[in-house]
């Protein structure tokens, strides 16, 4: 009898375990962000942020929420949208709220739990604190975050999102951060072409995979390099200061040997994220090869990898070999990512 | 008559004072007191009156002031025994804010003693300038601050440690008509690159010594230090700075000439002490 009694308050337990287990399973559960085997080694910590599904669709919500921006209009998806690899689509410079001018090109947003820094000159080292500064920039979103918090805590929706995603309906600038990182970092694009093509599970065509040699022999991947296709440093690449004198990563350090540097951008899905440069300048990718074939000006910081022996600059192309490299550029594009419906505004 | 009389009763009431005086609070060194650090904003000789006064730096240029912050952190008291009191990390941030009286009484709990001294930071550490954000509640938190009177720069994370804004008649108008001076100052050197090249550093340490006084910490005792804070010296210093000639400055090499002029705006002046009955 007594050990009938055992067995059964035994049993008693184990059930209530699998029911508060499934319960949170089904209440919240936990959402895997896994660093591709090519890709560098994650920087984000986790472990302080862990990703639930209710965070991420918290995040989500909260990218595509113009209510961050004065207008009520200006969300962060506004620059960044998915069909250009969230990037702001045709735009040189963006245009926030009334219209305002940035002075700089939107950046991708991708794989960013992989980055050490974040933005053109390196100038925000946490991607919790990343929101912030288009948050309040009174040419991007021009809103202050006490007034963002007030928005979203008289919102109907919020609140209850904010439960569901941290366990209590209270709305603080740490958790709305810390949720749009769960959505960032879960944004990770690592099935273009090329990926399946290192996995072994696609061939690429012959002019792809002589692109591929060229991209190599040129140097490309001197800057351009590992799974991220940037070695995420900042660098002068010769572009005419005649127009815009930004001075770049100098804003950020104060150092004289960083004037006019900037990231080495990734080249993953490039093939979308049209214009190029810091400001945009180049429409296209066949300007981008023209300027590193033929277009560098001698800037003070010009990057020492740009200088040949014969006292010019740039890296030699024929037009042939440009065309060669773009058809292995866009073999970067991550269909999958930019059509993927858990990043999307609908 | 009347005169002699009162004289006596000066006396006496004198004499009395001074026999209590003599009589040392009672000291437990392992419970706990209160100090209190005051800090009172002046210009020279001259009170601080934000928007009111007007005020001559050395490069003789007029000024109002409209604003002024600045963080207070990591405090710790030194001891007449020369030990020293570190106050726990996590509950040593203060922002002093002219505008807001409250915020000029620093109110600190520590073990009861003899105190002599005190040191401060100017600012904001390095390390929790990059701690996760969840480390950075109450007037550390990035997320709870106007942009009028914002401490954070977003684009360049890190704190601003002292803000100070005002107008000059002596600034040449910018579009809007307006002559006014910006001085956002931070910079918590952080490393760049590898081997990693600082950036400026305008974390100032702040020395403050009692001087003879001693601040009596005990149960029915509470010393309240009052400091000076000239912010003329903001100006004045070992380069005396222009403001017609910098209206602005922020995150730029210049700001280290002022951290470096502002490093001594600071001066121990008297105290008070509260004794409960």
């Amino acid at each position: 009898m007594k050990k009938t009694a055992f067995f059964f308050v035994s049993f008693l337990i184990f059930l209530t375990a699998i029911v508060i287990s499934c319960g949170q399973r089904d209440v919240n559960p936990a959402v895997e962000v896994k660093a591709p085997p090519h890709f560098p080694p994650m920087v984000y910590d986790l472990s302080k942020n862990p990703v639930t599904q209710a965070g991420f669709e918290l995040g989500r919500a909260l990218f595509y929420e113009g209510a961050l921006a004065r207008d009520g209009m200006v969300s962060c998806g506004f620059c960044h949208q998915q069909s250009a690899g969230f990037t702001h689509h045709g735009h040189d410079l963006s245009h926030g709220v009334d219209d305002r001018l940035g002075k700089r090109n939107a950046l991708p947003i991708q794989n960013l739990a992989f980055y050490h820094d974040l933005m053109w000159d390196g100038g925000i080292h946490d991607l919790d604190l990343q929101p912030l500064a288009p948050i309040e920039n009174p040419v991007e979103m021009d809103e202050s975050m006490p007034n963002v918090l007030k928005k979203l805590r008289e919102h109907p929706n919020y609140p209850r999102m904010f439960q569901r995603a941290f366990g209590t309906p209270e709305i603080t600038g740490e958790r709305l951060l810390k949720a749009l990182s769960q959505f960032m970092v879960a944004m990770v694009s690592a099935n273009s072409r090329y990926d399946k093509y290192l996995r072994g599970e696609e061939k690429l065509t012959r002019d792809e995979l002589r692109g591929l040699q060229l991209f190599k022999e040129k140097g490309c991947e001197n800057c351009h390099s590992g799974g991220l296709f940037t070695d995420q440093t900042y660098r002068n690449n010769g572009l005419s200061l005649e127009f815009n004198q930004d001075l770049g990563r100098y804003e950020i350090t104060l150092n004289e040997q960083d004037k006019y540097k900037f990231r080495v951008p990734s080249l993953r899905n490039v093939e979308v994220t049209r214009p190029y440069m810091h400001d945009g300048r180049f429409r296209n990718l066949e300007m981008v090869l023209d300027h590193y074939a033929e277009g560098m000006e001698d800037t003070p910081t010009l990057d020492p990898l740009f200088k040949r022996p014969d006292g010019r600059r740039g890296i030699p192309m024929t037009a042939e070999e440009k065309r060669l490299i773009i058809a292995f550029l866009k073999t970067l594009t991550d269909e999958e990512f930019l059509t993927d419906k858990r990043f999307s505004e609908l | 008559m009347k005169l002699y009389f009162s004289i006596v009763l000066l006396a006496a009431v004198l004499l009395l004072n001074a026999c209590k005086n003599e009589v040392e609070p009672e000291f437990n060194p392992a419970a706990r007191g209160a100090i209190l650090l005051e800090f009172d904003n002046v210009v020279g000789t001259r009170d601080l009156e934000l928007n009111r006064g007007t005020y001559r730096n050395a490069a003789g240029e007029d000024f109002s002031v409209s604003q002024l912050q600045y963080f207070v952190s990591n405090i710790r008291l030194k001891k007449s025994d020369g030990s020293e009191y570190v106050v726990p990390q996590d509950s040593s941030y203060f922002m002093v804010r002219e505008h807001v009286p409250e915020t000029h009484l620093i109110r600190l709990s520590v073990p009861q003693g003899d105190y002599t001294g005190v040191s401060f930071v100017l600012g904001v550490d390095s390390l929790r300038s990059t701690m996760d954000i969840s480390r950075r509640q109450g007037i550390l938190n990035p997320t709870d601050m106007s942009r009028q009177e914002g401490m954070y720069w977003t684009w360049n994370s890190g704190y601003i440690f002292l803000r100070m804004e005002g107008t000059s008649p002596q600034i040449a108008p910018d579009p809007s008509g307006n002559r006014r001076f910006r001085y956002h100052i931070g910079g918590f050197g952080g490393g760049f690159g590898t081997p990693p090249v600082r950036t400026i550093n305008n974390i100032k340490t702040i020395n403050l010594s009692f001087g003879r006084d001693v601040a009596k910490v005990r149960n029915n005792s509470t010393p309240q230090m009052h400091i000076v804070a000239d912010v003329l010296k903001v100006f004045n210093g070992a380069v005396n700075i222009s403001l017609a000639q910098n209206p602005t400055v922020m995150f730029s090499p210049f700001s280290v000439n002022v951290a470096n002029n502002y490093a001594n705006m600071f001066e121990y002046h008297h105290m008070h002490t509260v004794v409960a009955k």
